[in-house]
């Protein structure tokens, strides 16, 4: 047997999902985090069952991927029973969805979840009224705390062995004549879908149904035409909208008719937003927030990195000293465990924390208001507030900075998002900051090199915005109520995310760490020195940068670590001038995002758009770094 | 009259959206349909989105996707 999870975005649908599969989906608060479908066995009763938890969808209209997905999922596979998940604070909303799955003729239960909060806010619904209008079951639900869990899979597990049918609410006249005629016309066809629902897609226009169809009932597609031209006389608007128009209005009395509303408890969250989205303290806030996540992450990730790399830097002497020479074998080896060691010294000190830092704001609904109080500064480099995400990540790491600009609708915006995110410095080239910049020349200079990161990132951004205009309205999203997120799903998100780096960008640090050794080992690296001359000369540098330079592409904080031996020296002071100190970092801090990141890049947007913005990013760095030459030169001299 | 100027508070009826089916689509999606009622919560500073409250959902829209939401001042109270 086999249930599907279905409900709109933030109804709690993967937190079902994950309560009783364990460790497959990911939930969280930005609309629509589930973009594919995931599928489990679970144990229900002593049976298995198969469990599928469906992208969360607002209607089956077919406007966006999630509503076509699972549309299609719904008309083309077996499923027994349909469990509607439901926001109970939001009945009217969900009820929507509701009318139009009651309409597909699958056995079906509701799931109303989040009670206690409708219970915070003084909802007293009437479970048993909604149960005699869809003439199906109706079970309250907490899904966070795993209350009624059980009874809602029992009950789906009793409806799926009945295959009992919902009852679906009739439309005006017109429409239920209209949808007696279609369905008189597609008689004797076999299909996944029964006649009825296929008959309310088909006067709802949807192209790819029609297009099916017609295939084994010739003329279908003018009939379905005429039929709604007819209405569209009639009534001035589409069959489609007038369809969605009375299930919205049957929604809203339906919501009238079941929900009662009580005495309302002002809670923490009513006067919460009155503090975090006021025009003056929101952003006070925000940056306090925001500080105390880096502090947080920047403190225990550092540690965690210098005994991490302590361990590894031990094990390579002990391996050179072990085996006297330098062979092959050996430098191959080291350096694959350099590979190693770099995703270990990113992954687990910076990259956990954060993702865990992140998912917590993502699923207490903070990350949305964070988008709507950047939203105008954002659009001034042509973005809008939801893009601040990859931004805010980028600082820990460029990779989960990247794949956040999933969450982008437009190409155009992840585009964009992507590249101005990869000019972020990330943890890694923080430390070529302090460690060079912040440690010879003072930390107000390294402020500043921040500072001037900002400016040349909102320049760039002004720029391509020029280049690619926005066309789009701007922003819409929901900014959902404040919600306390549960440690198993913050941590399951946390992995989730890091997955994807392990998976994807990893093996290539590896190999490519590999390959560096190996042309170490054959004493041809300073030939980088001959092919970045061009570059270093430009910039006033000396030649043996290049090498630092091009395994900095590796792991931004290889460029300092090798600098000190390129240069044969152990005080940088002695080799490099003040002003050649901040050109170096300034080219660093922009120059080719590293390996891994390049890896996602590629994923995410494909070959061409990696190697433009890897262009695109040698090009800022250079002028970056001749200006901050030219500002150096300047400065000394007066 | 637009929605961007209503003034904050204030509850209105939805009549239209001027900006496409697309548009339409998503705030739809939303809970934002026409003969809906809304009001707005607060605006972000330096001309930044509106957060509105519809259907009991509180949705941000920015300036423009505002100013394509045709209200009229009716009777007009929420649940």
């Amino acid at each position: 047997m086999r249930f599907a999870l279905i409900g709109q975005p933030n109804c709690g649908k993967s937190t079902l999902f994950n309560q009783v599969a364990g460790y497959k989906a990911e939930t969280g608060n930005f609309s629509g985090t589930t973009v594919t479908y995931t599928e489990s066995k679970v144990r229900v009763a002593g049976e298995v069952v198969e469990l599928v938890d469906l992208p969360g969808t607002y209607s089956l209209a077919g406007t966006n991927p999630a509503e076509r997905e699972t549309f299609h999922y719904l008309a083309s596979h077996q499923v027994d029973v349909v469990i509607n998940v439901i926001d109970a604070t939001h009945l009217q909303q969900g009820l929507n969805l509701t009318l139009e799955l009651a309409e597909l003729n699958r056995p079906m239960i509701l799931a109303l979840n989040m009670m206690d909060e409708a219970a915070h806010l003084g909802l007293k619904i009437d479970g048993a009224k909604l149960r005699d209008v869809f003439s199906t079951p109706v079970l309250p639900l907490i899904a966070s705390k795993g209350r009624g869990v059980r009874n809602v899979f029992l009950s789906a597990l009793e409806i799926g062995k009945s295959q009992k049918i919902p009852m679906r609410p009739a439309y005006s006249l017109d429409i239920e004549e209209a949808i007696q005629s279609l369905v008189s016309s597609l008689n004797g066809r076999e299909e996944s879908l029964e006649l009825e629902p296929l008959a309310i897609k088909l006067l709802e226009g949807d192209e790819i149904l029609i297009a099916q169809v017609q295939q084994d009932v010739p003329g279908l597609s003018d009939r379905v035409l005429s039929i709604q031209q007819r209405l569209e006389q009639l009534h001035g608007q589409t069959p489609a909208w007038i369809i969605s128009g009375e299930r919205h209005r049957l929604a809203a009395n339906l919501a009238h008719r079941v929900v009662e509303q009580g005495e309302r408890s002002i809670t923490w969250r009513d006067r919460l937003d009155n503090v975090l989205l006021h025009p003056l303290w929101g952003y006070v806030f925000l940056v306090i927030i925001l500080l105390i996540l880096f502090e947080a992450i920047y403190g225990l990730g550092s540690t965690l990195e210098e005994q991490l790399i302590g361990v590894f830097n031990v094990f390579n002497l002990r391996l050179t000293t072990l085996s006297g020479s330098n062979t092959l074998l050996i430098e191959l080896f080291i350096g694959i465990l350099q590979g190693i060691a770099g995703g270990v010294a990113i992954v687990l000190p910076y990259l956990l924390p954060f993702l865990i830092g992140l998912g917590f704001l993502e699923d207490v609904g903070y990350l949305p208001r964070v988008a709507f109080l950047m939203d105008a500064l954002m659009h001034r480099i042509g973005l809008h507030g939801k893009a601040v995400v990859p931004f805010i990540l980028g600082y820990g790491c460029n990779v989960p900075a990247v794949m956040s600009t999933r969450m982008l609708e437009e190409r155009r915006e992840r585009f964009l998002a992507a590249a101005l995110a990869t000019l972020v410095p990330c943890a890694a080239r923080l430390a070529v900051v302090f460690g060079l910049v912040a440690f010879y020349l003072g930390p107000r200079l390294a402020l500043g090199i921040y500072l001037f990161n900002l400016f040349v990132i909102a320049l760039t951004g002004r720029i391509l915005t020029k280049l690619m205009p926005e066309d789009t309205p701007g922003l819409i999203l929901e900014i959902p109520v404040y919600r306390m997120p549960t440690l198993k799903n913050v941590l399951l998100k946390a992995w989730f995310r890091a997955r994807e780096f392990i998976v994807e960008a990893w093996p290539i640090l590896i190999l490519g760490s590999a390959v560096l050794a190996l042309l170490n080992y054959l004493q041809i690296t300073s030939f980088f020195n001959i092919l970045i001359r061009p570059i270093t000369w430009i910039l006033g540098l000396p030649e043996q940068v290049g090498i630092p330079l091009i395994f900095g592409i590796l792991r931004k904080e290889l460029s300092l670590i090798m600098l000190r031996q390129a240069l044969g020296v152990t005080n940088f002071a002695t080799a490099l001038s003040p002003v050649q100190m901040v050109t170096f970092t300034v080219f660093v801090v922009f120059y080719i995002p590293c390996l891994a990141t390049l890896a996602v890049l590629k994923r995410e947007l494909g070959w061409r758009e990696m190697i433009l913005i890897a262009l695109l990013t040698v090009l800022i760095a250079m002028l970056a770094a001749l200006a901050a030459r030219g500002i150096g030169m300047l400065v000394t001299a007066t | 009259m637009e929605l961007i100027s209503v003034g904050i508070g204030k509850w209105v009826r939805v009549v239209g959206i001027h900006g496409g089916k697309d548009l339409e689509n998503k705030l739809r999606q939303l809970g934002l349909v026409p003969g809906d009622c809304a009001r707005i919560l607060r605006q972000a500073p330096l001309g930044g989105p509106f957060l509105i409250e519809v259907s009991g959902r509180s949705i941000a829209v920015g300036r423009r996707v505002a100013s394509l939401i045709e209200v009229e001042d009716s009777e007009c109270v929420s649940l």
